[in-house]
C-alpha cells in the first residue's frame, strides 16, 4: 500500500513537471499581453529536438538546450505574427500547433523506436531519506528540481522586481507603460520567446525523462491542458505548481487503479485529465472569478501607438 | 527606421483575395519543398507524386473525392461558428461522435431494420444528434459561463477519441477481428449507395448538398444575418436585439450536427466499421479549409477537394518515397501562417519610415 501511495505521488510530480514548465512559460507570455495557443506545437518540437540531439550526441544538456532554443524559435514566429503583423493570435497559435505536429512527425519518423540517453533520478542527500516525502519529492531527476526552483524564482521576479512590474504593466495597461518609457513591443517579444523556451523544456522533459523515447504526437494534448492551467492558476506561478501536479496526479491515477484493480477500463481513465480540464474551466472561467482576479487586461490585443481601439 | 501600418480605405476585392490565397498556397508549397529537401529527397519528384495520381488519374480523382467528403462536412461544421468569430475546434470530436452514433445504430440499436430507406435516415439523425450534443456542451458553457470554446472543444475531442477507443478495444470489438480493435461490419441496410468499386458513394453527394444548405443558412436566413452581425461586433449584436447566448449555442449545435453527419457518412459510405484512428485529423484540417475558403460554403467545396487530393497525394508520397504523411500537417501550418500574413498585406499599406 505504501508503495502505491509513493508511486502515485511521485508519478503526479513526474507527469506534472512538463505541465508546470509549459504553464509557467505561458503565464509570462500572457502577462505581457500575448496569448500563445501554440504550446502543443512548441512542446512537440522540443520533445523531438531534445530526443534527436540526445540520440545523435549523447549529451543530455546539449539536448535540453536545443529543445529550449527550438521552442523559442517557434515562439518568435508567433511573436512576429501577433506583435509586429498584429494578426489574430488565436489563429496564429493554431498554425503553430499544426507546424509543430507536422515537422516533429516528419523529422521524427526516423527516430521512432530508437533509444537515447535520458535523465536518471538524482537523490538529494539527507532530504531524500525523509520517509514518504523523500522518495516522492527529493528522489527525482534534475529537471524536476529545476521545476521546483522555477516557481519561486518566477514569483519573485513577477512581484518583487522592476522588470517583473514592467512586464505586468505591459499586459495590463500598455498605453500607460508606453508613456512611462517601457518598450511595449520589445517586452512582448522577450516574454513570448521566453514562454517558448519553457515549452521547449517541457517537451524535452517528456522525451528525455518522463517517457524516454520519441513517438509522434507524444505530448497528447498536454500543451492544451497547460493553456487551461494558466486560467486555472489565475496567472500565478504558485497556483500553477499546485494545478500542474494535481493534473499530473489525475493522469497517473490509471496506473494506481490498475494495481488496486479498480474496474475502470484504461481508455475511460485516459479521458480523466481532459474531462477534469473542462470542469476546472467551468469554475475558473465564471465571469465573477474573472472579475475578482482578472486576466491581464490587454491579453490578446495587439498594441500600436497610432491605432487606439 | 520604423515600419508603419496604414489601414487601406477600401475593402479588398474578390479578385485580390483569390490571388493572395493562391500566393499563400504557392509559398506554402515552396516551404514544403525545402522541408522535403531537408531529408535529402527530391522535392520535384515529391510534388509530382503529390498531384499526378490524386489529380491526374480517374481512380485518383475518385479517391480524392472520397477524402473530400469528411473534410467538407467538418469544414462546413466549423464555418458556421467561425462566422461569428466563435473558435469551434471541436469538429474532430463531433465527427467521431457522429461515427460512434452511426455504428451504435447500425449494429446495436436497430438490428431488425432491413430497409435502407428507414435505416439510413435513422443513422443520419443519430449521427447529427450526437455531433450536435458534442457541440452543445461547449456552446452552453461558453454562452452562460464564458468558458473558452477553443479549450473546451479541444478537450472534448480527446474525450470522443478515447470513447471510440474504449468501445472498439472493449465491448464493441467484432467477433471475427481476433485482437484487432475493429467492430463488426455494418449490415447492408446501413450502407450508403456505392458507385463502382473505387469508393464513390452517395455520402459525397450529401456533403455537396450540405454545402448549399449552409450557403442558404448563412446568406438567406435570419440566423445567418445574425451570425454576420455578431461576428462583426458582439456588442453591436446585443444592441440590435440579438439573443447572443442563444446564437452561440445554435451555431455550435448546427455545426456539431453537420460534423456528426460527416462521421455517419464516413461510416456508412466509406469504412463500414468503427476502429480507432479512423480519422487522420479531418476536423483539424477543416479549420484551415474554412479559413482558406474565407468562410464561403461554395469555395469550401473546392478547397476541401484540394485538401482531399493532398491527403491522397501524401499517401502516395509515403508509399513510393517513404516520406511520412505528417508532412501534410506542416504544410497546413505554413499555409495558415502565409494566409494570415497575406491578410495583413491586403488590409494594410506597409511603409518603412525613417525616424
Amino acid at each position: 500500500m505504501n508503495d502505491i501511495v509513493i508511486s502515485t505521488f511521485s508519478g503526479a510530480i513526474r507527469a506534472g513537471t512538463p505541465l508546470l514548465f509549459a504553464t509557467l512559460g505561458e503565464i509570462l507570455a500572457e502577462r505581457s499581453g500575448v496569448l500563445n495557443l501554440g504550446l502543443e506545437g512548441m512542446m512537440l518540437m522540443g520533445a523531438f529536438t531534445g530526443f534527436s540531439i540526445s540520440y545523435i550526441t549523447g549529451n543530455l544538456w546539449l539536448a535540453v538546450l536545443a529543445a529550449v532554443l527550438i521552442g523559442g524559435l517557434m515562439a518568435s514566429l508567433h511573436a512576429f505574427m501577433s506583435i509586429t503583423l498584429r494578426i489574430n493570435q488565436v489563429v496564429s497559435g493554431l498554425a503553430l500547433v499544426f507546424l509543430g505536429q507536422g515537422l516533429s512527425g516528419f523529422w521524427g519518423n526516423a527516430y521512432v523506436g530508437m533509444q537515447a540517453n535520458s535523465f536518471q533520478n538524482l537523490k538529494i542527500p539527507l532530504l531524500g531519506d525523509i520517509p514518504y516525502i523523500g522518495p516522492v519529492i527529493f528522489d527525482r531527476d534534475v529537471l524536476v528540481y529545476i521545476g521546483y526552483i522555477s516557481v519561486p524564482v518566477i514569483w519573485w521576479f513577477l512581484y518583487k522586481t522592476t522588470a517583473g512590474m514592467n512586464l505586468r504593466a505591459v499586459g495590463e495597461a500598455p498605453d500607460a507603460a508606453d508613456a512611462r518609457g517601457i518598450n511595449v513591443i520589445l517586452t512582448r517579444y522577450v516574454y513570448t520567446i521566453i514562454g517558448g523556451f519553457f515549452s521547449g523544456l517541457a517537451g524535452a522533459y517528456i522525451s528525455l525523462a518522463y517517457t524516454p523515447m520519441w513517438v509522434q504526437n507524444m505530448t497528447a494534448g498536454r500543451g492544451w491542458i497547460a493553456v487551461a492551467l494558466v486560467i486555472f492558476a489565475i496567472w500565478d506561478p504558485v497556483i500553477a505548481l499546485i494545478g500542474a501536479y494535481a493534473f499530473g496526479g489525475i493522469s497517473v491515477l490509471q496506473f494506481s487503479f490498475q494495481i488496486l484493480q479498480v474496474p475502470i477500463p484504461v481508455n475511460i481513465m485516459n479521458m480523466f485529465p481532459y474531462i477534469f480540464t473542462v470542469f476546472v474551466m467551468l469554475f475558473a472561467s465564471s465571469n465573477r472569478i474573472k472579475k475578482l482576479f482578472g486576466a491581464p487586461t490587454a491579453l490578446g490585443i495587439p498594441y500600436s501607438r497610432e491605432e487606439k481601439t | 527606421m520604423k515600419i508603419k501600418f496604414e489601414k487601406k480605405s477600401t475593402k479588398p476585392s474578390k479578385m485580390s483575395i483569390f490571388i493572395s490565397s493562391l500566393i499563400s498556397v504557392l509559398i506554402a508549397l515552396i516551404f514544403l519543398g525545402f522541408i522535403i529537401l531537408s531529408l535529402g529527397d527530391d522535392p520535384f519528384e515529391a510534388y509530382w507524386q503529390l498531384v499526378s495520381w490524386a489529380m491526374g488519374t480517374v481512380p485518383g480523382l475518385i479517391q480524392s473525392l472520397v477524402s473530400m467528403m469528411p473534410l467538407l462536412f467538418t469544414s462546413l461544421g466549423v464555418l458556421i461558428a467561425f462566422k461569428m468569430k466563435l473558435w469551434n475546434i471541436g469538429a474532430e470530436g463531433q465527427f467521431q461522435m457522429g461515427a460512434f452514433a452511426a455504428t451504435w445504430g447500425a449494429l446495436y440499436l436497430f438490428p431488425n431494420i432491413h430497409n435502407p430507406w428507414v435505416m439510413i435516415p435513422l443513422l443520419m439523425i443519430l449521427g447529427a444528434a450526437f455531433g450536435a450534443f458534442w457541440g452543445f456542451l461547449p456552446g452552453i458553457m461558453r454562452a452562460y459561463l464564458g468558458v473558452n470554446e477553443i479549450l473546451s472543444t479541444l478537450m472534448l475531442n480527446y474525450v470522443a477519441i478515447y470513447w471510440v477507443n474504449y468501445l472498439t478495444y472493449g465491448p464493441w470489438k467484432g467477433a471475427g477481428s481476433y485482437n484487432f480493435p475493429i467492430t463488426a461490419k455494418f449490415p447492408q441496410s446501413a450502407i450508403l449507395p456505392q458507385y463502382g468499386s473505387g469508393g464513390l458513394n452517395f455520402g459525397i453527394i450529401i456533403s455537396i448538398i450540405m454545402a448549399f444548405f449552409v450557403l442558404y443558412l448563412v446568406k438567406y436566413t435570419k440566423f445567418g444575418f445574425h451570425l454576420e452581425i455578431a461576428g462583426d461586433n458582439l456588442r453591436a449584436g446585443e444592441y440590435a436585439g440579438i439573443n447572443v447566448k442563444k446564437l452561440i449555442i445554435l451555431a455550435m449545435v448546427i455545426g456539431g450536427a453537420i460534423s456528426g453527419i460527416g462521421g455517419m457518412a464516413e461510416m456508412s459510405g466509406v469504412l463500414f466499421r468503427l476502429q480507432p484512428n479512423f480519422s487522420p485529423g479531418y476536423g483539424y484540417t477543416a479549420v484551415i479549409i474554412a479559413w482558406l475558403a474565407r468562410l464561403d460554403p461554395i469555395a469550401t467545396i473546392v478547397v476541401s477537394f484540394f485538401f482531399g487530393a493532398l491527403l491522397v497525394g501524401s499517401q502516395q508520397l509515403q508509399l513510393f518515397m517513404q516520406i511520412p504523411s505528417s508532412l501534410i500537417n506542416a504544410f497546413n501550418g505554413i499555409l495558415l501562417f502565409s494566409l494570415l500574413a497575406s491578410e495583413v498585406f491586403m488590409r494594410y499599406r506597409i511603409r518603412v519610415v525613417r525616424s
